[in-house]
């Protein structure tokens, strides 16, 4: 635990956001604007096969008969989407190419985002697929897992390589229409990852993808996939930055989760795209649609800290299908300045014997709105489901907002279900105590707001935890005093 | 060690304290009594620097050095330790994991490293000991589910973590029982020595018969109004505040 102190304190030092520079690196940018040429055009330049440029297709002609949804608790111009650019790629990435050949300017980026590949390779037990604006970068750690059959790669490599999995899992926990911006990614996304781990099959290290939009005027639409088969368990890490800009960037991703029979998938996020300035001028706009299914016995856990974005909007829920399924959520959003976030999850109990917990707080600081959204619903099936549900909100401040939405739908009597919320303020005699005893103001504050987000934080793997426990300091740094 | 010089302050607009004069020397230990609301909490507040209230008049002075300008945790780092009446709850902080904070703060701005982990860790166990504080213990939420004597003798266990100049204790002995007491007592008992001072705040004489002061000082409406030695205490639970008051408006 030292080293974590000396990171945090090292960290203190740093007040805008860590994050923003902006790597030259030759790019390839589609014009700007979305029809059906772009839309083939993407499929062409990834060189995908002709079912999927019709999926792509079908998949454009839904949205364009969708409206953007409306019904969540945040404020903001539509986006443009004409004005976006839909493909971006560094233009010398290959993703076929070894880590050797990777570009020295891009490895440089990696270096300064703190996860030098090299290092992960290294030091921790990780494989890391870097998704740099619209492209697969590097997939470290290949050989390692395909010893145990086990698939890590970008999605486009899988569409080609492995048509028969894409075609029975790709838009089978989110249909295309599912939603607007779901509807969105399923015609134009251009990459993201695709993991499938064999039946019985435990795999030996945390699968990670690290996202980043450098290019300016892009949208980001990456699509991940992940299948545990039969028995098989596997620990997912995603990570998000954005370089600073005053145009608002959009990033609308599809994840779709399939545990099998007995298997687990642990699925944590770290977010962090880029939140806007002081002024609440610029920012990501972060719609997401993250959604897994349960077979029979098997287990979806998502752990997420949100401290990025403009805007978000996401939702990652469980479809527990299977009896004795589970599904869990633990979610830490933190929104400073004037960010907006509308976050939760969806548990839909179908099976008999579900279990499902959320586990949700909400930190708020500065003028920005932080929304719990939560919807619980128990089928006429599922005997004996239960749910717990605990949202606890902390309040920094006296212009922030902290709001909690729990739906909750039974159509069968042998359901439990049970729901906390507590909402606290930071007080000035927390912070005075901590003063007096020779902890300033903002370290305090960190000290306070990780022992408020202890029990999430503990949900993340070590190595996360760490990054998760430095963002959370960072994001709330001046929003007292 | 402490020098207070005609010091006024007020909280929203209402003076408090109305010109307290009060010298503390290495080695002595300074009791500070008087009746509710005589603004004997406030006086412990002032000196560890909470921003509400505001020194209309007169100066604190830790060793030589006016404290005007520093901020509470500046005061901390130069040894002013205030053990308090109504300790915070911090969920989701171990005490452990508070005090390790709060040592490495006060190192730091000291300009020295954190302190190594083994170190810490023997430290802990030392003052744990000391005050007989079950280990299990300090894993728990600061201050959160405790009792009133939990409490209190986490307050002295953090007192004896930081070693401090100057400790303060406001009311420490309300809310133990007398076990409690003993142990909180002869905690500070041990901490003492002849570089360090204590100004122990009470309301009772009990406390007194544990931790045996130098001086006792009774503050009444923002002033102290009679000073003494150890037998002041004494007269005072024989005659009640009445007789001070009565002779203070003489």
């Amino acid at each position: 635990m030292a080293y974590t102190e000396e990171e945090l304190k090292k960290e203190l030092e740093t007040k805008e956001y860590e994050y923003g520079f902006y790597t030259d690196i030759e790019s390839e940018t589609f014009p700007i604007g979305l029809n059906e040429e772009i839309v083939i055009a993407i499929s062409k330049k990834k060189g995908e096969p002709e079912w999927m440029t019709l999926w792509r297709l079908e998949s454009f002609k839904i949205w364009k008969e969708m409206t953007e949804p409306k019904w969540a608790n945040v404020h903001y111009t539509k986006p443009d989407f004409q004005a976006i650019s839909y493909y971006s790629a560094p233009k010398k990435a290959d993703p076929n190419k070894s880590l050797d050949d990777v570009d020295p300017q891009l490895l440089e980026m990696y270096k300064k985002l703190g996860i030098s590949v090299d290092e992960q390779k290294k030091l921790q037990n990780v494989a890391v697929d870097i998704v740099m604006d619209s492209v697969s970068v590097a997939t470290t750690f290949k050989k390692t897992l395909a010893e145990k059959g086990i698939i890590f790669c970008s999605i486009s490599e899988a569409i080609k390589e492995h048509p028969e999995l894409i075609k029975k899992y790709i838009g089978s926990v989110v249909p295309q229409r599912d939603n607007y911006y779901a509807a969105l990614n399923s015609a134009v996304f251009s990459d993201g990852s695709f993991c499938y781990i064999p039946k019985g099959v435990r795999c030996p290290m945390e699968l990670s993808t690290y996202f980043r939009i450098n290019q300016a005027g892009t949208g980001q639409f990456e699509r991940t996939l992940v299948i545990a088969d039969e028995g098989s368990y596997v620990s997912y890490l995603e990570g998000c930055t954005a370089p600073s800009r005053d145009e608002n960037q959009l990033h609308a991703a599809v994840v779709e989760l399939v545990a099998l029979d007995n298997a687990e998938i642990k699925y944590s996020t770290v977010q962090n795209w880029f939140p806007g300035g002081k002024d609440g001028k610029g920012g990501v706009y972060n719609f997401v649609t993250k959604r897994g299914i349960c077979e029979k016995n098997a287990k979806i856990s998502w752990t997420q800290v949100e401290t990025g974005s403009a805007v978000t909007w996401k939702y990652p829920s469980c479809i527990l299908k299977g009896d004795n399924s589970i599904g869990e959520f633990y979610s830490i959003a933190v929104t400073n300045n004037y960010q907006q976030a509308d976050t939760g999850t969806k548990m839909i109990h179908l099976g008999k014997n579900t279990k499902s917990t959320i586990i949700s707080k909400g930190i708020s600081a500065g003028k920005s709105q932080n929304s719990y959204r939560g919807l619980v619903q128990i089928g006429s099936r599922a005997d004996h489901a239960r749910n717990f549900s605990q949202c606890d909100s902390l309040l920094m401040g006296n212009e922030c907002g902290a709001h909690t939405f729990p739906y909750i739908e039974v159509k069968n009597k042998t359901a439990q279900i049970e729901h906390e919320a507590t909402t606290s303020k930071i007080g000035e005699d927390q912070l005075f105590y901590c003063n007096q005893r020779g902890i300033p103001t903002e370290k305090a504050i960190a000290l306070i707001v990780n022992g408020f987000s202890k029990e999430v934080l503990n949900k993340l793997p070590m190595e996360f935890a760490v990054e998760a426990q430095k963002l959370l300091e960072i994001s709330l740094e001046g929003s007292v005093g | 060690m402490l020098k207070i010089n005609n010091l006024h302050a007020s909280v929203d607009g209402k003076e408090i304290l109305k010109g307290i004069n009060l010298e503390v020397k290495a080695g002595e230990v300074h009791a500070i009594m008087g009746p509710n609301g005589s603004g004997k909490s406030t006086l412990a507040s002032v000196i560890a620097g909470k921003e509400e209230f505001e020194v209309t008049q007169g100066e604190v002075i830790l060793e030589g050095e006016n404290l005007e300008d520093s901020a509470p945790e500046e005061r901390a780092h130069k040894g002013i330790f205030l053990s308090f009446q109504y300790p915070i709850e911090i969920p989701g902080v171990s005490v452990t994991n508070f005090m390790k904070t709060a040592i490495n703060e006060s190192r730091k701005a000291r300009g020295l490293e954190d302190m190594p982990a083994n170190v810490m860790l023997k430290l802990i166990r030392e003052k744990a000991e000391m005050l007989e504080i079950d280990r299990k213990f300090l894993s728990r939420s600061l201050n959160e589910g405790f009792s009133g004597g939990e409490k209190k003798r986490n307050e002295i266990f953090q007192m004896a973590m930081l070693e401090p100049k100057l400790a303060i204790l406001d009311e420490t002995d309300s809310g133990l029982d007398i076990d409690a007491l003993r142990i909180v007592a002869s905690g500070v008992n041990k901490l003492k020595s002849k570089d360090n001072a204590v100004i122990v705040i009470t309301h009772y004489q009990r406390l007194l018969d544990y931790i045996i002061p130098d001086f006792v000082h009774v503050i009444h409406d923002g002033k102290i109004v009679k000073s003494g030695g150890k037998e002041l205490a004494l007269e005072l639970e024989e005659k009640g505040y009445d007789w001070i008051k009565n002779e203070a408006v003489i």
